[in-house]
């Protein structure tokens, strides 16, 4: 390619996408429902996980102690435990109120006050993460002060699996979704370098060599695939924040905090941004390869 | 200029003979036309020597040079060398006619000022410089084989080959575009076309290579069937 050629093709690029402008909304547009539905899904996901997370940060370990022992010592090594991120103490008093309060009733329990009082002091421990409960209950248990540890095994047993699955079947779904946007694509691509073969056919016959005729159906198909991602994007981020802020009004789902964090949504938008020009170019550079068999 | 020794062109494993042992030279400057009917192997000649196929057997040299052992970049720069004339004319739909002839000159690499002086030139030796911002779709056939034949001249080649170039056109527009071939033969530019116009042949008294079968039946200066 001369100085020229450079030029020529840039100009030309414009100009067909201009010619074809209806053809290219259309291209643009399809590339940006199959990249909604990526970007949808992979929000999704990332909701889900944020959900777990948040489940799963709640569940405490509870630590029963013996009568009559230094509660702020036992409290003192469980904090230096790896892993081991708050505890708060609760006194058999404390405990006795609560439980009274939790029954609807401060006076029902009144007679169980003192020295008649059944319940044992408590220390609640939050951990890092859920992985390390049965570990650290492990080691609480053996300490001579403490009676019971209870942390709810089945509860966070359940949840452990449930994420796991979770995890396995986002991926799953993920790689699938991921194909099938970049397979729609690169075949919705292909349908509009089909509209154009006579041209290339043409730039063939009249010596264009294959760089030449490729390098504008590559900007073409990159610049209908930026086009495609911007618009999935713009429609994504109007559609995630109605629905977080829809979401941040409703006190019934305390446990649900949508992912606002831009650290985390970022690499969402601009993957498919990264995904949505690229796979746009490769589909454009593949597609006119029969073609350019003259 | 153009020396055809002995080519054989088979298809389907050698059970259709497209061409065979064909043998045929041209100088510099001739205007030749290439009949028969079809199937008889114009195309296929065409397409060799465009450089498009490559035969099953024999020798094809252009300006002394062995087309056949073209290597892809010795057969861009030959197909650059040649001007196309095609039956369906294969303009750019989306372009209008000073791009579409203007695009020929694209390829090689002229610069835009260059490009802006031989294009008007190219339109004007066929009688559309008038016509220069419409699109094909508002062209008649004629006029959009006036089109095609520009943008071959328009890169001033040294060998101009037309398969069927009156094909889809009537009999006044037919006439037209082969006086239009005259005229740039008349200027050097040496011109193969291949056509069924029988009558156009008959009218213009040009050299006429007859073929039948794959085979060359007759080659003298005349009509389009031995007189």
């Amino acid at each position: 390619m001369n100085r020229y050629a450079l030029r020529y093709c840039i100009r030309q690029s414009i100009q067909s996408l201009s010619r074809n402008a209806w053809l290219a909304m259309l291209t643009s547009g399809l590339i940006a429902i199959s990249l909604i539905i990526l970007g949808g899904f992979l929000l999704v996901a990332t909701n889900v996980n944020q959900f777990i997370y948040t489940v799963e940060s709640n569940v405490e370990l509870s630590v029963f102690l013996e009568d009559g022992v230094d509660a702020g010592e036992v409290e003192g090594r469980i904090i230096n435990l790896d892993g081991a991120v708050e505890t708060s103490y609760v006194s058999k008093e404390q405990g006795l109120e609560d439980f009274a309060v939790a029954m609807g009733d401060p006076t029902l329990l009144r007679d169980l006050e003192g020295e008649n009082n059944p319940l044992p002091d408590l220390i609640r421990v939050r951990v890092e993460d859920p992985e390390q409960m049965s570990v650290i209950a492990e080691v609480v248990q053996q300490y001579p002060e403490v009676e019971l540890v209870d942390y709810g095994e089945e509860l966070v047993a359940r949840l452990m699996q449930i994420t796991s699955r979770l995890n396995s079947l986002f991926l799953v779904l993920g790689v699938l979704i991921a194909l099938g946007a970049v397979f729609l694509i690169v075949n919705i691509i292909r349908l509009s370098a089909v509209a154009r073969q006579e041209e290339v056919v043409v730039m063939k016959y009249m010596g264009a060599s294959n760089g030449y005729i490729r390098f504008p159906f590559l900007m073409e198909g990159m610049v209908m695939g930026w086009a495609g991602t911007v618009v999935s994007v713009v429609a994504l981020g109007i559609i995630y924040r109605q629905l977080t802020a829809a979401f941040g009004q409703d006190s019934l789902i305390l446990l649900f905090q949508p992912v606002t964090d831009i650290q985390r949504l970022l690499p969402i938008f601009l993957g498919l941004m990264i995904v949505g020009t690229l796979m746009a170019g490769f589909g454009s550079f593949i597609s006119i390869r029969k073609y350019l068999r003259v | 200029m153009i020396e055809i020794n002995k080519v054989s062109m088979l298809y389907q494993g050698g059970k259709i003979h497209a061409l065979e042992e064909m043998s045929l030279q041209l100088k510099a400057g001739e205007f030749l036309f290439l009949v028969g009917p079809s199937g008889a192997g114009k195309s296929t000649l065409i397409k060799l020597l465009f450089r498009e196929q490559l035969p099953t057997k024999g020798e094809i040299y252009f300006e002394g040079k062995d087309i056949l052992a073209y290597k892809k970049e010795d057969i861009l720069a030959h197909r650059r060398s040649i001007g196309m004339v095609f039956q369906d004319y294969k303009l750019i739909k989306q372009k209008t006619v000073f791009e579409n002839v203007a695009f020929a000159l694209e390829i090689l690499g002229f610069s835009p000022k260059e490009i802006q002086q031989k294009v008007p030139k190219a339109l004007e030796k066929v009688g559309l410089g008038h016509k220069e911002n419409a699109f094909p779709k508002e062209l008649s056939g004629g006029e959009q084989q006036r089109v095609g034949i520009a943008r071959a001249i328009v890169k001033d080649p040294v060998l101009i080959l037309a398969d069927e170039p009156t094909g889809n056109l009537d009999r006044d527009n037919a006439l037209e575009v082969m006086k239009l071939f005259e005229n740039i033969n008349e200027e050097g530019t040496t011109i193969i076309i291949a056509t069924h116009a029988w009558d156009l042949v008959d009218r213009m008294q040009k050299r006429v290579v007859a073929l039948s079968s794959g085979k060359l039946e007759r080659d003298e200066r005349g009509g389009y069937t031995h007189e």
